[in-house]
């Protein structure tokens, strides 16, 4: 998933909505997310690029509201209610992701997995 | 009496029987802890320990009786009182006259060394004052010679004149003083050869002098003498030449001095500055022991390098004790000793004479390797032995000396009251202590076989001098606990005036790379070898300061 300067990023992703949870006062949504471009990419254990600094999913509290959802740990987070996250910091992605007034956040995110699907997918049926 | 019983100690086994009170010897010979060529009479001797004082003629061995040295003649007189004498020896040495005469030569030669000991001191001493003198009196002298000659035709030169004359007394006293603190010093040490740089000044001194001698004798008084004759026509002129004849006799005396000035530069140059940068690296090592050292010394002649070395030796390396080293000895000599060879064959037969010697010495090898396999095994668990016994020893010691010190302490003002029984000034403190850790320091001493370096009146009196100074028992115990350097203990250990340079390059030729010499004393010789300090190529890198730039790497989490 790493991206040329200059071309558009292409990447296959699936759409996942998640409603947030009130929790006192707080509305969560039920996991954590580690990157961002003011972050070190190389520490990043789910990116295959390690100059990769988009934002990845990094820990899922089980039957959370992401784990309901279908959210998986590893998965890169392209979207969140529209807004890029490809490139953002590391605070500009939670921001986007805790803003107190949305109940709902819809999610696009990509995984390695999504890739080989539609490869697997491609290769079985030839091109008609 | 005395004397003599202290001679047999060395030359125990190589003097004649013309030594009545060899049975009075033996009680009182002086215990080491092996003797090499009897195992089993270490173990019964007396440990009596006379305190180990060897004069001047009868040097340091310890006593120790050298290895493998019987004696037909000693051996009748010893067979009464010790049996097994014969059998453990196999060794065959000389005989007792070539010992004697040895013994003799040496110390015939020590006393022909103690006769010039006195000449050959001062000697340097005598030529640099003599020299010193001359140098200083010579312009003085050119300047007075005129003045005594012919006082009547003598005028007195102007300021020009006057200012020769303060430069002059001014330079001299210079030189004087330059040369008392450079030359007139008393001599370190005798070295075998004279050194090349100071013939060499003295040398270009006399030369220079000579030379001046020569040039005032021919050119000025000679000129003075004739102008002498021709007097009556040339009055006028000669007068007004001798004005300026005494101006340039006085500016030849100042140049004479500047001159010496500079000969004593160039001999402050050669004999102090040259030898301070370090070029060469000297390892040293202790034959018997095997004690090494590494210094780093400029460029020297071998003789003022060994004398650098045997410095540095007194200073740096611990006292050498030869009691320390007859364990190895010993296990060498029971190698050789348990085994005893018989001839099987025919004594007279001749033709197998030859083959069966060389089967003998086979014989003893195989067997010596076969007893090697408990050797070391031997060794390992002797060494443990020790090192336990030691610290055993040591332990007590220190709470001994701890607990001793805690008996005693300083005078303060309120003490000033107590009853004048209970003062005392530190030699009766010392010694009030002393009975309480005396014991558990001999005994320590004795294991670590150190007992004849320290008497118990240097004890007292380092006891004595850490009171004074408030040391800790810890302090106290320092010097005991490890061997110092050698000129810690008294001046019978120093053997200075016993060392033997060996070397087979000439002693006054400079050291280079790879030069080896010996230092030899009586019981042991410090090897020495010589390598020169690599020539160095350092280059420089330039760090801009503005450089130094950080990022900072950071992977957070955070949970929504």
């Amino acid at each position: 998933m790493s991206f040329v300067p200059g071309q558009p990023v292409t990447a296959v992703v699936e759409r996942v909505e998640i409603q947030k949870l009130r929790q006192g006062e707080n509305l969560i949504l039920g996991f954590s997310i580690g990157g961002g471009i003011d972050q070190d990419p190389g520490q990043n254990p789910f990116s295959e690029d390690k100059s990769d600094k988009g934002i990845y999913v990094t820990r899922i509290s089980p039957k959370g509201p992401a784990d309901l959802a279908g959210l998986k740990m590893g998965d890169k987070i392209m979207q969140v209610n529209g807004w890029d996250m490809t490139m953002v910091t590391h605070d500009q992605a939670r921001k986007k992701l805790t803003k107190k007034r949305e109940d709902v956040v819809r999610l696009l995110v990509t995984r390695k997995s999504l890739e080989e699907a539609v490869k697997h997918s491609k290769c079985s049926y030839p091109k008609h | 009496m005395d004397t003599e019983s202290t001679h047999s100690g060395y030359s125990y086994h190589s003097s004649r029987s013309g030594r009545s009170n060899r049975h009075g010897d033996r009680s009182r010979e002086r215990h080491k802890a092996s003797s090499s060529k009897d195992s089993s009479r270490s173990e019964r001797s007396v440990v009596i320990n006379p305190p180990d004082t060897p004069s001047q003629d009868s040097p340091v061995h310890n006593g120790e009786p050298l290895p493998g040295e019987p004696t037909p003649a000693a051996e009748q007189g010893d067979e009464a009182q010790d049996d097994n004498w014969g059998e453990t020896t196999t060794a065959v040495t000389g005989t007792s006259e070539l010992s004697v005469s040895q013994e003799e030569v040496v110390g015939l030669g020590k006393g022909i060394q103690d006769r010039t000991q006195g000449f050959r001191r001062y000697l340097p001493l005598a030529v640099g004052s003599c020299v010193g003198l001359l140098v200083l009196a010579t312009p003085l002298v050119f300047l007075l010679l005129p003045a005594v000659m012919w006082p009547d035709r003598l005028q007195v030169c102007g300021a020009a004149c006057e200012g020769l004359f303060l430069s002059i007394s001014f330079k001299l006293l210079i030189l004087l003083v330059a040369v008392w603190a450079l030359f007139l010093r008393p001599n370190r040490a005798c070295l075998p050869r004279v050194c090349v740089y100071r013939a060499f000044l003295i040398t270009l001194t006399l030369l220079l002098t000579m030379s001046y001698w020569l040039f005032y004798g021919v050119r000025i008084l000679d000129a003075q003498l004739l102008s002498n004759e021709n007097e009556s026509f040339i009055k006028p002129m000669v007068w007004s030449k001798q004005d300026e004849d005494y101006h340039g006799i006085v500016q030849f005396a100042v140049s004479l001095v500047d001159s010496q000035l500079f000969v004593h530069y160039l001999a402050v140059v050669l004999l102090e500055l040259r030898q301070l940068q370090p070029c060469y690296s000297v390892c040293v090592i202790r034959s018997t022991d095997g004690e090494t050292r590494h210094y780093n010394i400029g460029q020297l002649s071998i003789q003022r390098a060994a004398l650098s070395i045997l410095e540095y030796y007194y200073r740096d390396f611990p006292l050498h004790n030869p009691a320390l080293l007859s364990a190895s000895k010993h296990r060498a000599a029971k190698h050789l000793a348990g085994l005893k060879v018989y001839n099987v064959d025919a004594p007279g037969n001749a033709a197998g004479a030859q083959p069966s010697n060389g089967n003998q010495s086979r014989a003893m090898v195989t067997a010596a390797g076969k007893r090697k396999d408990s050797a070391h095994n031997e060794l390992y668990y002797e060494e443990a032995d020790y090192e336990r016994r030691v610290r055993k020893r040591r332990a007590r010691l220190v709470v001994a000396v701890e607990e001793a010190f805690t008996h005693v302490r300083r005078m303060k003002k309120e003490d000033e009251r107590a009853t004048p029984s209970d003062i005392m000034d530190v030699r009766e403190a010392a010694l009030a202590i002393f009975p309480s850790m005396a014991r558990a320091l001999q005994k320590y001493l004795r294991t670590t076989r150190r007992q004849h370096c320290h008497s118990m009146e240097s004890i007292q009196k380092h006891l004595a001098f850490c009171l004074v100074n408030n040391m800790s028992p810890k302090a106290f115990l320092e010097a005991y606990l490890m061997p110092g350097p050698t000129l810690q203990y008294g001046p019978e250990r120093w053997m200075a005036d016993q060392w033997t340079l060996v070397s087979e390059a000439s002693v006054t030729s400079g050291i280079k790379q790879g030069t080896e010499f010996l230092l030899k004393c009586l019981d042991f010789s410090l090897a020495i070898t010589i390598k020169s300090i690599p020539y160095i190529r350092l280059t420089e890198e330039y760090v801009d300061p503005k450089s130094h730039k950080f990022l900072l790497l950071l992977q957070s989490e955070t949970s929504v």
